[in-house]
């Protein structure tokens, strides 16, 4: 897939959750395709800051020419870009890496499990699932019912489940705790993005129940191009691969997590 | 009109400016960005004579105006690079120099020897200033006997242009310069990263999983560019400067302090079509400042 080096237009910047801001920027002359769980690398606006931030592609608006990014504020990069205002103009890098199988895969019956910010790339593949006439189920957890963003975005696309670690939404525990897992037989494909040991527990179930299952990685990346070597995984099948470039969506029986 | 071209050794460069080993891949993973063959030279990835799988996750962390890698030399080896990798990169219409690195002097004259066969690799790269593997790298470029002795024993088996890559991480360079020369050299390149560590304070846990690693990025030019100008007045071969350049003015403050060619390294995570913005900014700045050629520029730094 062809990558692009673009210059778009800050649409909006605004909070959607606790420290949590929805980037949207708009292109002129439209977007290239994009697969669901790729990413772009943005250009972070500031001094303090080197590196470009890779952030997961949360939506895309085909007819208004507008891409949306989730972003949690964890340091001065994430900082500088809640930052940016409508009209400021913005370098990114996209699309990046391989995204979720969904075009090359058969799927009927998907369970969408995020955890935390790592809901982002599952709006877009409801959106490309939707759009498909499959209809997703998402799974969400979080410490809290006010932590998990953005529900009523997803409930448009599919059916939202929630579990809370306090119960204050959805059912009490964690995601695997859910009863939507107690019927295998539901779902024919797990796509997860979150926490890492959320997403081995959904590995572990998903194993268990010899259901396929696909985890998007986030890891510390620079180049976001396969070229520095610097984000890596083990893998099964070759060592350490790239996880700008091979990632960052993995079929769990790639990675070595349970070998 | 002005001329970009440059030479190091008896190889001509149509433009001063390269890319660093293992920061432009195998050079491909650029080419949707911008038109690589347009570098004057790239520097591909550290290859050595068996598969490497680097070290652990993980490897990176961004730090004040640079960044500490520790990737430690993952390659698949010399011969999947002359059977897979080789016939691809030929095919780029640029200078292809592979850079060399090995464990023990053995590993660097089979590996040397291999890529000597190559017709349309016309110079070698030699890394003898990787900080982040336990056995050679670095352990050979910050002694100058160690230096000399490598360096002397590939260049019986290598009779192309012979590059050496030297360390920062040394007491004083002119000596590594001098015994590298010595030994055969046929050009000079520096500065390869400087030995750093990042600490996460929350965990009390070092954030790299080497503990160490190699800083980069526009941290390390003022260091990189006294050690070009020290070394570029110590030897009688070109010397290549790297380290933290950004900017066609960084480039050309290399050039002033001694440099015959540059490479551009960190800067092409940044923007991966920097290295064509910079060939055109040299272009400008010699034009704009009634130099006819860069070789014009090249050491004419003003001291008095």
């Amino acid at each position: 897939m062809k990558k692009f080096q673009l210059d778009l237009a800050v649409e909006d910047n605004c909070m959607v959750g606790p420290g949590v801001t929805l980037l949207t920027l708009r292109s002129e002359d439209g977007l290239p395709d994009m697969v669901a769980g790729q990413f772009a690398e943005i250009l972070v606006p500031s001094a303090k800051v080197l590196l470009r931030r890779p952030i997961s592609i949360h939506f895309i608006d085909k007819e208004r020419n507008t891409i949306g990014f989730l972003i949690q504020i964890v340091g001065d990069g994430t900082a500088a870009l809640a930052a940016l205002r409508a009209g400021d103009s913005v370098n990114v890098l996209l699309p990046l890496g391989n995204g979720f199988s969904y075009r090359s895969t058969h799927v009927a019956r998907p369970l969408l499990i995020g955890g935390g910010v790592g809901v982002a790339p599952l709006l877009f593949l409801g959106q490309e699932l939707a759009g498909n006439g499959i209809i997703p189920t998402f799974l969400f957890g979080g410490r809290n019912g006010e932590l998990i963003l953005r529900k009523e975005e997803f409930m448009k696309y599919g059916n939202l489940f929630m579990t809370t670690e306090d119960g204050s939404a959805g059912e009490r525990g964690f995601v695997t705790d859910h009863s939507l897992l107690l019927d295998s037989e539901s779902f024919d494909r797990v796509y997860a993005c979150g926490p890492t040991p959320m997403l081995k527990a959904v590995g572990h179930w998903a194993r268990e129940h010899d259901t396929a299952c696909e985890v998007s990685l986030e890891h510390r990346m620079a180049c976001g191009i396969g070229a520095c070597l610097c984000c890596v995984e083990d893998t099964a099948d070759s060592g350490n691969v790239c996880v700008c470039k091979e990632g960052p969506v993995f079929n769990i029986d790639r990675l070595k997590w349970f070998h | 009109m002005v001329s970009l071209s440059t030479k190091i050794g008896s190889l001509e460069l149509k433009n001063p400016v390269m890319t660093a080993s293992g920061t432009f891949g195998y050079g491909t993973e650029y080419s949707d960005f911008m038109d690589i063959s347009r570098l004057g030279a790239i520097i591909v990835k550290g290859t050595t004579l068996n598969p490497r799988q680097g070290n652990p996750y993980p490897r990176m962390v961004e730090t004040p105006s640079g960044m500490l890698n520790a990737v430690g030399l993952q390659n698949k080896g010399v011969d999947h690079f002359v059977d897979h990798i080789y016939p691809e990169v030929r095919k780029i219409r640029t200078s292809i120099i592979v850079n060399v690195s090995g464990s023990c002097i053995d590993d660097y004259v089979q590996t040397a020897s291999i890529i000597n066969t190559l017709d349309d690799i016309p110079a070698i790269e030699l890394n003898i200033s990787c900080p982040n593997v336990k056995q050679g790298g670095m352990a050979f470029g910050v002694n100058p006997d160690s230096a000399a002795q490598v360096v002397g024993a590939v260049r019986k088996v290598y009779d192309k242009t012979l590059i050496v890559k030297l360390s920062p991480n040394v007491t004083d360079i002119t000596e590594i310069a001098r015994a590298v020369e010595g030994a055969g050299a046929d050009s000079i390149s520096l500065i390869n990263t400087l030995l750093g560590m990042a600490i996460d304070a929350g965990k009390r846990k070092p954030i790299l999983s080497t503990i160490t690693g190699g800083l980069s990025g526009p941290a390390v030019k003022p260091i990189a560019l006294r050690m070009v100008w020290q070394t570029a007045k110590a030897v009688k071969i070109p010397v290549i400067g790297l380290g933290g350049i950004c900017s066609a003015t960084d480039a050309i403050e290399f050039l002033l302090a001694g440099a015959s060619a540059v490479q551009i390294g960190t800067a092409n995570f940044i923007d991966p079509s920097i290295s064509g913005k910079v060939i055109d900014g040299i272009g400008e700045y010699l034009a704009c400042h009634g130099f006819s050629s860069v070789r014009d520029i090249i050491g004419i730094l003003d001291t008095d």
